[in-house]
């Protein structure tokens, strides 16, 4: 107890996986949510229509990181000072053993080209690319995700790309990924993110003149009311949630 | 027949050569109008049908005399939206959407979900031990099951039907044991995020058993009748040709992948279920091409079913063990039960929380209406499906849906792989190129 540290210091230090995410200046509140039912109005009755808690993801890690997290992470640093783009990495998250690269979106070819090229990183595979949109999320609405895999070293990491939904834009890895192709195509249609050097983005599951792109959490889902017994059942984006 | 303006077509489809229209007439008459025509070169549009059972797909195939110069791919006529639903549900109701997708491996579109969901729940380490058997016996009778359908349609489309009816006859045989073990033949909704949905019935492990006996008995039949068989080997070998650069450049993984000669399985490199705990072989061949997936599908079932032998063995030490994690927060409540009107709640855990627990009934209106939250963050756990990885992006706001869930569909990716297999071959390689990918179009187009 020679120490001069407040009580709540030394418990975060003593376990820091209790540490409340705001106390990391790096963390993000994508959205908020309201009351804990997700009725509106006169509907709630529970008393918890007031609350409002901010949707929050893991935040950003503190380097150094843990184990092959650390050997990967500074390899890709090393690797990109050389390639002369060396903030093209906004922040590392680390979740559930899972490793999490957020990219610039400048910087994603010289990322992708220097995990695929590294003899320390070897990143060969590129297993898939999709997006998720966060409409809450101000300057950064559409996510793009891309997970890569070492077959040399058995290891994985996950690549995130934020856009702005008014300027929905960031390069393509097809020139280093030829597998992305399918892959950005799918994210364009589902999502309207356009792959800038992609050799042709056009829409891939959708017909081609389809309006809108449906995956964006502003389309709705269309159902149609289910007619049963005289009743009727909401379709599902219309019942009462309890997101 | 050949005319300068094909009644089908409006004029916005067609903006430049002359348009045939090829319906069952003479090959004759068709390439007197070509001969019109001073190039050899012909664009054909293959479907969009069923080249065979494994969903639509349309091909665009550009010919020189019989070669391919150039082959595409047009997919998306199976799109359901399953993603988009899942959003709209609960994260348990996600599992019965997600079975659907590439409908010849259910149960490793429901493990990959469930194995992304548990890893978000941190709930990895108090799955039981029965649940992870139970896992790998249904994915391996499912491995066996979707072989057998590759090896059957694969044979039908060069026209070997013997193989196909024997194929199909096998398969039967899998899906009896998934509706004694499930209620379902396909579609399960068995594997729930914490465990399965039910314990194994009564008498399964002696119908198990006497399946892999059978098996025994049946595989030999597929290798006699296919490996060595001349018209079977001059359709297959060397045709549909990608070395290790090409499969890791296209992303492409599983039973293509091993035909290269890279032993890479997830189940060994990066196991999960408990993979580790069991005796098996990774199958590869050295020819990388469609004769050597054949083989590969035959040998894996073999091991599939060294697998299958395994845990069943294990479930016999298992009796009674749960089959659902013990959190009550998260675990399905009730159990099914036979009744006299048919499979519906069980009458003793109607008994318990309409008679005898209120907390009970609470936390199974619960978790039935609402569901269980999941904390906030993403997570992606692939599983070595029967056509290579297959995984599932979860992404969770802390809500009780999935925020986004993404498939990674091993069909999805690896019918990319069709163009560089097809081009500067025969036409007729085409089909054998594709059935040797194996894509199921319903996890193509999701």
């Amino acid at each position: 107890m020679t120490e001069d540290k407040s009580p709540d210091q030394r418990a975060l230090e003593e376990s820091p996986e209790n540490a409340p995410a705001s106390l990391d200046p790096e963390v993000r509140a994508v959205g908020v949510r309201r009351g804990m039912f997700g009725t509106r109005g006169t509907g709630d009755t529970s008393g918890y229509g007031g609350l409002v808690q901010p949707v929050v993801y893991p935040g950003l890690a503190r380097r150094p990181l843990e184990g092959w997290h650390e050997e990967v992470a500074a390899a890709l640093d090393a690797a990109l000072a050389t390639a002369g783009a060396p903030d093209a990495v906004e922040g590392v998250v680390v979740h559930r053993g899972e490793l999490t690269f957020h990219v610039r979106r400048d910087g994603l070819p010289a990322v992708a080209r220097a995990l695929r090229d590294d003899p320390s990183l070897r990143f060969e595979l590129l297993s898939g690319v999709s997006g998720v949109h966060h409409p809450d999320d101000a300057g950064r609405e559409l996510h793009v995700v891309h997970h890569l895999l070492s077959m040399t070293w058995n290891r994985r990491v996950r690549l995130e790309v934020a856009v702005p939904d008014a300027d929905p834009h960031l390069p393509s890895v097809v020139a280093t990924y030829p597998t992305a192709d399918w892959h950005e195509r799918e994210t364009y249609d589902m999502f309207g993110v356009v792959f800038d050097g992609h050799p042709s983005l056009t829409r891939i599951l959708m017909p081609d003149d389809w309006p809108g792109h449906p995956q964006r959490k502003d389309y709705p889902l269309g159902g149609i009311p289910v007619e049963y017994k005289g009743g009727s059942v909401p379709p599902p984006d219309q019942r009462r949630s309890y997101s | 027949m050949t005319t300068d303006h094909d009644i089908y077509a409006s004029s916005t489809e067609t903006t430049e050569g002359r348009v045939f229209t090829v319906s069952g007439q003479d090959w004759d008459q068709i390439a007197e109008g070509l001969a019109e025509d001073d190039s050899e070169r012909v664009v054909v549009n293959m479907g969009p049908q069923h080249p065979s059972t494994h969903g639509v797909l349309r091909l665009i195939l550009e010919l020189e005399g019989e070669t391919v110069t150039e082959a595409r791919c047009g997919i998306g006529y199976l799109h359901t939206g399953i993603e988009k639903n899942m959003e709209f549900r609960s994260w348990v109701q996600g599992v019965t959407f997600c079975t659907r997708m590439d409908y010849l491996s259910p149960f490793f579109n429901e493990a990959t979900y469930c194995l992304g969901i548990e890893r978000l729940l941190d709930i990895e380490d108090q799955v039981p031990e029965k649940a992870n058997v139970m896992r790998v016996l249904l994915m391996e009778l499912n491995r066996i099951s979707s072989h057998l359908v590759a090896i059957a349609t694969g044979g039908m489309e060069i026209g070997a039907l013997t193989v196909m009816t024997i194929g199909f006859r096998e398969r039967e045989l899998v899906l009896d044991l998934f509706e004694l073990i499930t209620g379902l033949r396909m579609n399960h909704a068995f594997i729930r995020p914490g465990g399965v949905a039910q314990d194994l019935p009564p008498g399964a492990l002696d119908e198990i058993r006497a399946f892999i006996a059978l098996m025994r008995k049946r595989l030999p039949e597929y290798e006699a009748l296919c490996n060595a068989n001349p018209i079977f080997k001059a359709r297959l070998v060397d045709v549909g040709h990608l070395d290790l650069e090409g499969c890791v450049a296209l992303g492409l993984t599983g039973p293509v992948l091993r035909s290269t000669g890279y032993p890479w399985d997830l189940r060994k490199t990066q196991p999960y279920c408990g993979y580790e705990t069991y005796d098996f072989d990774v199958q590869t061949w050295d020819t990388a091409d469609s004769y050597g997936r054949f083989r590969i599908r035959l040998a894996e079932m073999w091991e599939s079913l060294k697998i299958v032998e395994q845990a069943a063995e294990r479930l016999a030490g298992l009796e009674g063990a749960p089959v659902m994690v013990a959190d009550k927060k998260i675990a399905w409540p009730s159990q099914l039960a036979i009744g006299s009107d048919g499979m519906g709640n069980s009458l003793d855990h109607i008994r318990h929380i309409m008679g005898e627990s209120m907390e009970a009934l609470i936390h199974h209106f619960k978790l039935v209406t609402e569901g269980f939250r999941v904390p906030a963050g993403q997570a992606y756990v692939p599983v070595e499906g029967p056509r290579g990885e297959l995984g599932a992006h979860v992404v969770s706001d802390g809500g009780t849906r999935p925020y986004r869930v993404h498939f990674r569909d091993p069909s999805f990716t690896n019918l990319q792989a069709t163009s560089v297999m097809s081009e500067g071959g025969m036409v007729a390689d085409v089909i054998v190129a594709i059935a040797s990918i194996d894509p199921v179009m319903g996890g193509v187009d999701r």
